[in-house]
Parts: C-alpha cells; sequence; structure tokens
C-alpha cells in the first residue's frame, strides 16, 4: 500500500470513497508521522484522540454514504482559528491557555463538511512575521535543505546545524503540508502569510478576495487586510479546500453573501484566450537572476497554453510595502488592546489596574508585537493621524486603482513572482533591521492592499535546490481564474520533488 | 520624522506596554528604521484621493436589532485570570 500521508487530498477523497482504506487508517499514518517530525516544531498541539474520534464519525458516514466534501480527510490547523475545547495562543504568552468556547466559522465550515483536526499548527506571535521566528513555541524548522547542508536532526532529535525557515507566518501550516504531516492546512495572510510560506516550502497557497471567508473567531491581526485560505500540495487540492472554508456569515459584516463557486471544476478550464498581465513595477533593482529567470519562464508557460501575454503598469507598487507598514500596525494596535490580563489570558498583577495593564502586556507580547503595537499607536496618536495614517489609507486608495485600470483594459490575471528570494537559514534577516525581514513581502503585500486574490504556485527550484514560486493576481472574486491558470503552471513546471524525512 | 527617548516612553505608555531603561534606545532604534522606511510616502501626490475605508465596496448588513445569542455568563468569564460570581476581577480603580 502507498504511503497513505503522501497523498493529495483529491487521492484521499476518491480512496475513501472507492473504500480503499478507511479515514481511520488515514488519520493514524498522519499521526505517527506528526509523531516522528516533532523536531520540526510545525504542531504546537497535536489532538490525536479528536482527530481519531473525527476519522471514525467520518467511516460511519461514508459507510453509510453521507460523505461531506471533506470527509475523513486529515488537516491541520493554524493555531490563530479560535476552536472549540481545544488550546488558542496564536503563539502568544498573552493568550496563555486560552481555551476558546467556540468554533471559527471557518473551521466549523471545515468540520462540517468532514475534515479530520490532527493538531493546531505553529505560526509567528499574532501572524506578525515572515519566517516563524517571532513564535513564542520557537521557531519551525523547515523540511527542505540547502544542498550539501549539514544541518541534521541529533541522536536527542534537536536539529544541529542552520537550518532554513519555512517562511512566515503560517510557517507551521507549510511546514506540515510540504512535511507530509498532514492533507492541507488552514492559513491566513495579512501581507503575504500564505503566498512566502507556501513559496519558500514548494506548496500551492491561495489568499482569497476579502471578504470570500469569514474572519469570525480568528485571532484578529489587522481587520482590513486579513483573510483566511488554505496551503496545500497541489492547486486542485487548494481549490477543494477553499470551497469548503469560505461562504457567507451573519457573523461577519464584511463576509460578502456570495454564492460559493465550484473552485475545483475551475482547475481544468486552462487559460486559451485570457489576457494575463506583467507588471514592470515588479522588475526591482537587485532581483535576482534566478527570480527573473522563473518568473520569464513563467510567461512562456502561460503563453504555449494559449494565453495572451500583455505588459501592464501598477505605478504606486513601491508604496505598497511602506503604506502597509502604516495601516497594519494601527489595526493592530487597536486590536491587541483587549489582551489586558482581564478577560483572558495572562495576568501579571500590579499594584492598579494601569501597572495590570502595562506589566501583563510587558511579559505577555513578545519583541515583534510590542514593536508593532507601538508603530499602530504612534501613527494613530494626536498630531500624526493626518500625516501617517490618512496619508497612508490615500495611498491604498491609489495602490487599488493602479489593479482596477489594469482589469478594466481587459487583463484577466497579473503574473510575478511570489518572493523575492528562496528561503533563507534562521538569524538570518531583520535581526538588526526590522525592514530588512519586511521585505519579504514586496510582491505579496500589494494584494491585501487591494483586497485581491492572490495565489503562490511552486515553479521551480534555485542554484540550491530549494523551491520558489510564482503568484497570480486575479480580479476581486474571481478566485476561479487563479486557480485556472495555477494549474497550467503546475502542469507545466511538473510537481515539485518534496524532501524525504531527515527528521 | 524620528522619535526621541521621551517619545519612546510616551508611546510605550499610551500602548500600556511597560518597558524597561535598557528596551528605550533598542525601541527608539527599530521605531526609527521603520518611520525612515515610510518616509518615502512623502514623495506621492494625494491630492485629491479619498483614503479608503472598504476595500471591497459593500454596504454594511443589517438585521433585525434583537438578541441572537448569549445567556451564557460563565463561558464568557471562563477563560478569566480572576472572576468572583460570573463578574471579572481587577484591582481597585476608585478610591
Amino acid at each position: 500500500m502507498t504511503d497513505l500521508t503522501h497523498l493529495t487530498i483529491a487521492e484521499a477523497r476518491d480512496g475513501l470513497k472507492a473504500k480503499s482504506f478507511s479515514a481511520t487508517e488515514l488519520a493514524k499514518a498522519h499521526i505517527a508521522a506528526i509523531e516522528k517530525a516533532r523536531a520540526l516544531n510545525a504542531y504546537v498541539l497535536e489532538t490525536p484522540d479528536k482527530a481519531l474520534a473525527m476519522a471514525k464519525a467520518s467511516d460511519e458516514k461514508i459507510a453509510k454514504g453521507e460523505a461531506g466534501a471533506l470527509e475523513g480527510i486529515p488537516l491541520g490547523i493554524k493555531d490563530l482559528f479560535c476552536t472549540e475545547g481545544v488550546v488558542s495562543t496564536a503563539a502568544s504568552k498573552i493568550l496563555g491557555n486560552f481555551n476558546p468556547p467556540y468554533e471559527s466559522t471557518v473551521t466549523r465550515n471545515l468540520w462540517n463538511d468532514g475534515a479530520v483536526m490532527l493538531g493546531k499548527l505553529n505560526m509567528d506571535e499574532f501572524a506578525m512575521g515572515s519566517s516563524n521566528e517571532t513564535s513564542a513555541f520557537g521557531p519551525v524548522v523547515s523540511p527542505w535543505r540547502r544542498e550539501g547542508s549539514n544541518v541534521s536532526a541529533g541522536a536527542s532529535g534537536a536539529i544541529e546545524g542552520t537550518h532554513l525557515v519555512p517562511g512566515g507566518s503560517s510557517g507551521g501550516s507549510a511546514a506540515a503540508v510540504a512535511a507530509h504531516l498532514c492533507l492541507g492546512a488552514t492559513a491566513t495572510d495579512t501581507g503575504g502569510s500564505i503566498r512566502q510560506p507556501a513559496a519558500f516550502t514548494g506548496t500551492v497557497g491561495i489568499k482569497p478576495t476579502y471578504g470570500r471567508v469569514s474572519r469570525w473567531g480568528t485571532v484578529a491581526f489587522a481587520s482590513s487586510l486579513d483573510q483566511a485560505g488554505p496551503i496545500a500540495r497541489t492547486v486542485r487540492d487548494a481549490a477543494i479546500m477553499l470551497r469548503s472554508m469560505s461562504g457567507p456569515d451573519a457573523k461577519d459584516t464584511t463576509c460578502v453573501d456570495l454564492p460559493v463557486p465550484d473552485f475545483e471544476a475551475a482547475v481544468s478550464r486552462g487559460v486559451k484566450g485570457l489576457k494575463i498581465g506583467i507588471p514592470k513595477e515588479y522588475r526591482i533593482d537587485g532581483m535576482s537572476p534566478e527570480i527573473d529567470a522563473l518568473w520569464a519562464q513563467g510567461v512562456e508557460w502561460l503563453r504555449q497554453a494559449g494565453a495572451e501575454i500583455v505588459e501592464v503598469s501598477l505605478p504606486h507598487t513601491k508604496y505598497a510595502l511602506p503604506a502597509y507598514y502604516i495601516v497594519a500596525p494601527a489595526e493592530a494596535s487597536s486590536n491587541l488592546a483587549r489582551y489586558d490580563g482581564v478577560r483572558y489570558g495572562l495576568r501579571v498583577p500590579g499594584k492598579d489596574i494601569v501597572e495590570l495593564y502595562e506589566k501583563t502586556r510587558a511579559a505577555g507580547f513578545g519583541r515583534e508585537v510590542k514593536r508593532r503595537i507601538m508603530i499602530g499607536t504612534y501613527v494613530l496618536s494626536a498630531g500624526y493621524y493626518d500625516a501617517y495614517y490618512v496619508r497612508a489609507q490615500k495611498i491604498r486608495t491609489l495602490i487599488k486603482q493602479d489593479f482596477e485600470k489594469v482589469y478594466a483594459s481587459g487583463i484577466h490575471a497579473i503574473l510575478t513572482p511570489a518572493t523575492p528570494s528562496a528561503a533563507f537559514g534562521i538569524g538570518e534577516k531583520g535581526s538588526a533591521d526590522p525592514v530588512e525581514m519586511y521585505l519579504n513581502d514586496i510582491f505579496t503585500v500589494t494584494v491585501n492592499m487591494a483586497g485581491l486574490p492572490g495565489i503562490a504556485v511552486p515553479a521551480g527550484l534555485d542554484a540550491q535546490g530549494l523551491p520558489l514560486g510564482l503568484q497570480l493576481i486575479g480580479r476581486a472574486f474571481d478566485e476561479e481564474t487563479l486557480f485556472a491558470a495555477g494549474q497550467v503552471i503546475e502542469n507545466a513546471a511538473g510537481r515539485i520533488k518534496l524532501p524525504q524525512p531527515w527528521w | 520624522m524620528s522619535v526621541d527617548q521621551k517619545t519612546v516612553r510616551r508611546i510605550a505608555h499610551l500602548a500600556r506596554i511597560a518597558v524597561t531603561e535598557e528596551e528605550v534606545p533598542h525601541l527608539q532604534g527599530e521605531l526609527n528604521a521603520i518611520l525612515s522606511f515610510v518616509e518615502q510616502l512623502n514623495e506621492v501626490n494625494v491630492d485629491g484621493v479619498e483614503p479608503m475605508t472598504s476595500v471591497t465596496p459593500m454596504t454594511m448588513k443589517k438585521r433585525q436589532d434583537g438578541v441572537t445569542d448569549g445567556g451564557y455568563a460563565d463561558k464568557v468569564v471562563r477563560n478569566a485570570p480572576a472572576t468572583e460570581d460570573n463578574f471579572f476581577l481587577v484591582p481597585k480603580v476608585i478610591e
């Protein structure tokens, strides 16, 4: 029998339907793989008992012919999603052992469709980071290694050598999918947190249009930018998962009342007759020749598949990242005001209520989170609000208008690189200057600022044998075109061979 | 624009985050690095541009103003560090 952890979601679904194996066997195979991979630190909480109970229920439903769209499919859940009765921490000390008495809409939708929860996945604290190094649970180890690297799992199971980061903030999600520790994972993306780790790990990640997926029950970072989406091993699997995650929700007023298309059906549409835009402003100074070559290759693949390639201009691209570092921290400083040591999580006593707040928040938040709350507090403070926050929101309007003009000219989707480089080593970036780390999101952040959908698809390997991804940006609520074009890239590039276990 | 150490302490207090004397210079450097990075936004002509308020044009969903949830105070306070009779406990705030 083939290794059940190496199936795609589509293959597992077919195998379960044909009764080639049971949901319980599928869950057990993953539980065993997770136990052997603890050195990667991808899961912060394993829930094997819950997985087996859910798998048993799935087997009963399959036997009765009542299987849901994801019946028996074992998934990992980013620890930003609140899961009823299962500790949810956002990888922050300040949430401590927060045990939600409710279920997020995204996870509720997945369980309603029959999915099985394997556990909660590591991430950057409050989703603030691009390398998973800001987690209160420690960094995630990427299953990828540079060619000739000396990284290994030592006798004690600890990692030896300078390992690579899986990207972030959804680093646990990307690492778990790439290391075959789940068939797919939930993730969230505020400035690139789905697409950048997907690109770093040779997996597929899609951030849907703002409003496609409910944010209810997902710990908030920057509410006008946050959107949940899946990370999976194929374009088709991402389409299957996104369909289950999406849909209207009365509990989130920004979640739209639109029917959810059959995303999987769009996978085989192809790109014949589509106009694909290539934005010249993404050709940044000092871009590595490898990324440039990958991008040119992507253009060629789409052209050969029948798409028309058009050079386009998005003139405000370079201002998206600095504007983001005003808007996102401003919203974060407001959202994270709720962590006060009173209603949940950590409390450090003080002589009065203000000292209780200040000591609790000093002890509970990590460095990156404090930094962003403080920047946000500053740009919203009296005397600076217009100069920073209002100006950034005006620039956001200009960024959105750039995209609107391009789409109004008949462009169906835009092709760009997903990241400016392949994965880097732990501790290599941002220790002296936080902006160095922020530059990881230079190609992805525009998409959040404009509320558009974006998908990252593996497209090749760099000279060191590490995966590189391409990004496709779509029109609002047209994820289907991204799945269609993403599949063309996946077909042309061939499925990336994921690393064999060395951990 | 850049911040001095006094401003760093003021921001930290506004954000209700205690900072030690040793942390202040580091925070000052990091905040100034970010502020200098966002400085380039001043190059952009934003005359007559509306600041964004909603990324997707939408009218706010409305519903009947009625009770749809609740009635479980015990669940609401279950995760609190200190409670009494379904109330959150805090240090005395009124002398």
